[in-house]
């Protein structure tokens, strides 16, 4: 039994990493490990930089391919893609948000690990929508790219 | 108690219909049932248990399990949960057994109805039988016991997973809006005839053998109407039913089954509670648990009784991500409170499922939520002379049925999840399935609705190949087994 399936928690060994010339770049990092029968990520990249062996095999991204667009992550229905860039030694990381309130530029926000505990603070640069789930690109710390996985936003009232 | 502002569903509240709660006035929104109002004005029990006078609440909240019958305007036994509201009705605990409702029928006439093909029920599957069946050019009548098409489709505010054909990265809410206006388009051409509200009670003696005989009932302002109902061919899509788990205190009011839950908060906007305890890691519990933190509704953790997580790691992982703990090897105990739930107990389990003493956790919570496992809906399908055996990976008995998913009596197919528990990308593969064998054997279009069934049969397959699939995999595998056992016989 691997470890994600008890505690619902990836290790980043389990992920393929990128370099930091991928990562100046921006990639996808796709956190899908498991044999799901599911390929939507594969029909959205307009590089072909996402494929599959077949629909059941996890998908994998070519982060040379990769134009760090985003159209996978607002497609894929288990919310489990993420593009993670550096520019001007900073870390941008762009990821799903089913929430409210919804954020709004320029906000700062809570980050958060993949167990859900705060790391540290970081900017809103932008929201897009892709159906009802947001695309949202947050400004962080470079360091944590690989760990911020999801944000909290101040409720209004 | 209403969900005011949500990040994927918009609530009809533009409209205050009032009723009558025990004699006294209250008021629910159009497109609420007797229940969802109830509930919103946080009156969750419903009805008293005849033998011990607990007071119950709803536990399935989609018209199967019993707890929530009331009396609405003089009738009895009314399922408030998919009884729609009406403004000005009058709605009573019965506490009693009902007496016959002897006058129900009386004076109304029978209406009768011949059609090709009978689908029974709109869920994902029935659906999908009823467009490729309508568009192959069959006369089909669908009837399905809500008020809305989509089955459970319409609670499930997630996207789907599987491929373009199944409409992949879709919501599920979507998916039924797009089935139904299909419906729509064939019902204005008089191909399809939908009868909402409705329920097929029994299958009776008819003397023509090549045709099947069905009265179904429908429910206008509680009166019940009755049908007389002749088809040729005839497609089960009625759909799976959530289990219950033996604890003490498993039947206060606010233990309820987690696609209960999904019903009440996506569907009618209604919170179950402010803080839930989840009970099981499959598919559904990760993915409900996600669902109520949506709706602002505080998850405290999942518990597992599995060493492992059940569901899809993805799913898990938007949990997680939220801070919401799973613990797998983790049960829950019993569940507390005075005629309401209070909180509850969970404890560890060793490698041998025993329970650790001292283990011991009590969580203060208004919620318990159900997440382990469905039963597949086959009742009124038992009442034809079809071979019905148990299948454990099917979810319980099931009616075997070869790969076209015609059961051992021809011309009476399944489809979804009656025909053994999956989910609804496969059952909508399934529904097409059943749909072009009944085309078929009524006599359309031979050589291309072969092809036609050949490809969907080889797309479901595709769909089944991984370790997700295994489960199914194994049924189905078991059921052309005894299939062919009970052929050689």
């Amino acid at each position: 039994m691997k470890q994600y399936e008890k505690t619902g928690i990836l290790d980043t060994k389990n992920l393929k990493k990128p370099t930091m010339k991928q990562l100046k770049k921006g990639v996808a990092i796709i956190e899908c490990v498991q044999m799901i029968p599911c390929n939507p990520c594969v029909d959205s990249c307009p590089v072909n930089a996402i494929s599959m062996k077949d629909i059941n095999a996890p998908p994998i991204c070519d982060y040379d391919k990769c134009i760090a667009c985003g159209k996978c992550v607002g497609i894929c229905p288990g919310l489990a893609i993420f593009v993670v860039k550096i520019k001007d030694d900073k870390g941008f990381i762009t990821l799903p948000y089913e929430f409210l309130p919804k954020p709004k530029k320029d906000e700062i926000v809570d980050t958060l690990n993949r167990k859900g505990e705060k790391i540290g603070t970081g900017i809103i640069k932008k929201v897009k929508s892709s159906g009802e789930t947001m695309v949202v690109t947050v400004m962080i710390d470079k360091k944590d790219i690989m760990d911020v996985r999801n944000i909290r936003v101040k409720q209004n009232d | 108690m209403r969900i005011k502002k949500h990040p994927i569903l918009k609530f009809n509240y533009s409209k205050k219909i009032p009723f009558y709660f025990n004699d006294k006035k209250t008021f629910g929104y159009p497109d609420d049932t007797i229940a969802s109002a109830l509930h919103a004005q946080n009156i969750r029990h419903l009805s008293t248990s005849i033998r011990y006078k607990n007071p119950r609440g709803f536990f399935c909240g989609i018209g199967k399990c019993s707890s929530c019958l009331m009396k609405v305007n003089g009738v009895t036994n009314v399922r408030t949960c998919i009884a729609p509201l009406k403004e000005g009705i009058h709605v009573k605990r019965q506490d009693v057994m009902p007496d016959i409702p002897v006058s129900d029928f009386k004076e109304n006439k029978i209406e009768d109805i011949n059609v090709d093909v009978l689908v029974i029920g709109g869920g994902p599957a029935g659906l999908s039988a009823c467009v490729e069946l309508a568009r192959i050019g069959a006369s089909v009548l669908l009837v399905d016991e809500n008020q809305k098409l989509g089955g459970q489709l319409v609670k499930q505010t997630h996207k789907f997973f599987g491929s373009k054909n199944e409409k992949a990265g879709t919501r599920g809410i979507h998916i039924a809006e797009c089935l139904s206006e299909e419906i729509n388009v064939f019902e204005k051409k008089s191909k399809v005839k939908k009868m909402l509200g409705s329920t097929i009670i029994g299958f009776y003696e008819n003397k023509n053998n090549n045709i099947f005989r069905f009265a179904a009932v429908k429910k206008i302002n509680y009166e019940n109407f009755l049908y007389d109902i002749r088809c040729k061919k005839v497609v089960f899509a009625t759909g799976a039913m959530e289990n219950m788990l033996v604890f003490p205190g498993n039947d206060l009011p606010g233990v309820y089954g987690a696609g209960g839950v999904q019903t009440l908060m996506n569907v009618y906007g209604v919170k179950p509670g402010e803080k839930v305890v989840m009970v099981g890691a499959g598919n559904v519990g990760l993915i409900v648990s996600y669902q109520l933190l949506q709706a602002g509704i505080d998850v405290d953790r999942v518990v597992e009784a599995m060493p492992y997580i059940g569901g899809y790691h993805v799913h898990a992982a938007k949990l997680r991500r939220c801070g919401v703990p799973i613990l797998t090897r983790h049960s829950i105990k019993e569940v507390f409170g005075n005629s309401k739930v209070e909180g509850c107990v969970t404890i560890k389990l060793d490698e041998n499922w025993n329970e650790i003493p001292g283990s011991e956790e009590k969580i203060r919570c208004d919620t318990i939520c159900l997440a382990v496992g469905l039963t597949p809906s086959i009742r009124l399908l038992s009442q034809l002379d079809v071979k019905i055996d148990f299948i454990p990976e099917a979810g319980g008995y099931i009616a075997l049925h070869d790969k076209n998913m015609q059961t051992t009596k021809k011309g009476v197919f399944i489809a979804g999840d009656s025909s053994g528990i999956e989910e609804a990308s496969t059952a909508m593969i399934e529904g097409k399935i059943a749909g072009v064998s009944a085309a078929l054997q009524l006599g359309y279009n031979t050589k291309k609705c072969k092809k036609l069934r050949d490809e969907y049969i080889k797309e479901l397959e595709g769909l089944r190949m991984g370790p997700f699939g295994k489960k199914p995999r194994i049924a189905k595998e078991k059921i052309m087994k005894k299939l062919s056992e009970k052929k050689n016989i």
